[in-house]
């Protein structure tokens, strides 16, 4: 069976700034990979380098044995962006961004069709967003704007799930509902690779940890990962024992 | 004579001439179709771009009167190229983009100058710059009614892309829905569009018909498809009134017609129910007044 991402050797510019350095990586079906590490370490690039957005110098990227494109037009990733990126002014509701996941699974108009408002409202349900589906965007909390999005991946019911720091900026219980969540998709089926600066959260979530500093410095189980020793190995610094000293 | 005689005849009286009902029919279709894209042009921030496509099109006008060609297509040739020539430069130098959409569409701007000045009297300056909406010809009729319609057409066929693109085109990317045709796409309409309203007020106030009317839908509403219609009504009823305030205070119809549009957006920015100045204070006011008072 092919890997769910395999990316071969991803070398990422931005002008002078080297951002991954002939990274590889291999993720197989079904399984929840956390991607770990610091502040401009390169997480955001390698979703996007995965979503085909920054063009590698070097290296390729096969999505479920698909070339990058044919995985996204067969509707085989979704992307929950870094909250940054989102114009939350923007005058849509809730329900219209969720709605915008089934565009793949719609004609060219994208009119939407029983079978997509089902979807639409199954995933609000999920993400227990159906009281607020018809608020502007903006109009939510932070924890609650992240669900919105998950949402909207839930709708689309990719394969392959890229979740940008889903946990930033959200509160205990919303931080242990979207787990749940992301938990109840991998039962399902689902590939999910996370990025965060919870460590804490890791082991309890993910099958597998990633930890990124421009290259690929450790790849496997998540107590292997966290391990003081390969922290400290990977970024020469003393740590306090619970490896959170390098977290930002 | 009641007030109700004078202001049916108001509207009644201009409605005898032939002239003033093309004017009408000019100015809303142009209007509307100019609104509907502002929605857009609002939410992805392209006013600027807006204001050089507009100021482009100067070159392609005159070069199509020295050639007897219909307007539109020179305008189409230079709005849509200067586009590209925007995005090109754009891509391949470290010139930030307001700047070079600066020098593209002042450097076109100035060649339609230049070209104006060696071209025989008949082409009057004025009129392309200022509009001259009571003095339109059949032909530029015919031609903003069918590019009009091509704009309304691609819109309705295309919308919710475009909603998708301006919202979230990383997403669409995601989906396999290609972002750089969709921007291509509104790009293009921005250029037609320009070049329907031309004919309506002139280039020099083109940029204003896409610009308010979305902005002020965008500050009375939440909702994009309500934006869409709010943006299209307020720019018909500005037309409407422009037409009309111009034919008996006999000044500029172009003028009033954006003023009108901008008296609506002072409207909206004041008293929007949700958005509007003037309940931001009274509620800050009563917020402080209930902190005062514990
Ligand atoms: N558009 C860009 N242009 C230039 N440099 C960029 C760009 N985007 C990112 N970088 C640089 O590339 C490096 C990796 O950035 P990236 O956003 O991938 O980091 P990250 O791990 O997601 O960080 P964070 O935890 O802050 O989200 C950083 O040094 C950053 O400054
Ligand atoms: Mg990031």
């Amino acid at each position: 069976m092919s890997a769910a991402i395999e990316v071969t050797d991803a070398t990422v510019r931005y002008g002078d700034v080297l951002a991954l350095d002939a990274v590889s990586l291999s993720l197989a079906p079904g399984r929840i990979c956390g991607l770990l590490g610091t502040n401009g370490s390169g997480k955001s690039t390698l979703f996007k380098t995965v979503l085909g957005l920054v063009p590698a110098d070097h290296g390729s990227v096969r999505i479920l044995g698909h070339t990058g494109a044919t995985a996204r037009r067969r509707g085989l990733v979704g992307y929950v962006p870094q909250s940054e990126q989102v114009d939350w002014a923007f005058p849509v509701r809730v329900r219209d961004v969720v709605m915008m996941g089934r565009y793949g699974h719609m004609g060219r108009r994208r009119r939407a069709r029983p079978a997509d408002r089902e979807a639409v409202d199954h995933a609000l349900a999920r993400t227990r967003l159906s009281d607020l589906a018809d608020r502007q965007i903006g109009a939510l909390s932070g924890g609650q704007r992240k669900r919105a999005f998950v949402a909207r991946a839930i709708a689309q019911n990719a394969d392959v799930l890229l979740l940008d720091e889903p946990f930033a900026g959200v509160d205990k219980r919303s931080e242990s509902h979207i787990s749940e969540l992301l938990l109840q998709l991998r039962q399902e089926g689902h590939t999910l690779l996370v990025s965060t600066h919870d460590l804490a959260q890791v082991p309890a979530l993910c099958d597998e940890a990633v930890l990124l500093q421009r290259r690929v410095i450790a790849h496997g189980d998540p107590a292997e990962v966290l391990r003081p020793e390969t922290l400290m190995e990977a970024f020469g610094i003393h740590t306090d024992g619970r490896g959170a000293a390098w977290t930002p | 004579m009641d007030a109700l005689t004078a202001v049916t005849e108001w509207f009644t009286v201009p409605l005898g001439f032939d002239f003033v009902r093309r004017a009408l029919l000019i100015s809303v279709v142009a209007g509307v179709a100019c609104a509907v894209l502002s929605c857009w042009m609002t939410l992805v921030g392209w006013s600027l771009m807006g204001d050089a496509v507009s100021h482009a099109v100067l070159p392609g006008v005159v070069l199509s009167y020295m050639f007897g060609l219909p307007f539109a297509v020179g305008a189409l040739v230079f709005g849509a190229g200067s586009v590209a020539l925007i995005g090109a430069v754009n891509r391949t130098s470290r010139v930030k983009e307001d700047a070079v959409i600066g020098v593209v569409f002042t450097a076109m701007f100035a060649l339609g100058l230049v070209l104006i000045s060696r071209v025989p009297s008949q082409t009057d300056l004025g009129h392309i710059l200022f509009g001259n909406v009571l003095g339109v010809s059949d032909a530029a009729i015919w031609q903003v009614l069918v590019l009009a319609g091509v704009v309304l057409t691609a819109v309705w066929y295309k919308h919710r892309d475009l909603t998708l693109y301006a919202f979230d085109p990383v997403h669409a990317h995601a989906m396999g829905i290609n972002p750089r045709l969709l921007e291509t796409l509104l790009l293009g309409l921005l250029s037609v569009t320009v070049v329907v309203a031309l004919q309506a007020v002139g280039i020099i106030l083109v940029v204003a018909m896409v610009i308010i009317p979305g902005a002020t839908a965008y500050l009375l509403t939440d909702r994009f498809e309500r934006m869409l219609v709010i943006s299209a009504a307020v720019a018909a009823a500005a037309a409407v009134a422009g037409v009309f305030a111009s034919f008996h205070m006999n000044v500029s119809t172009g003028g009033l017609i954006v003023l009108a549009q901008a008296a609506a957006f002072a409207l909206a920015y004041l008293a929007s129910p949700r958005h509007g100045v003037l309940w931001r204070g009274r509620t800050a006011r009563r917020i402080r007044a209930r902190a005062a008072t514990g």
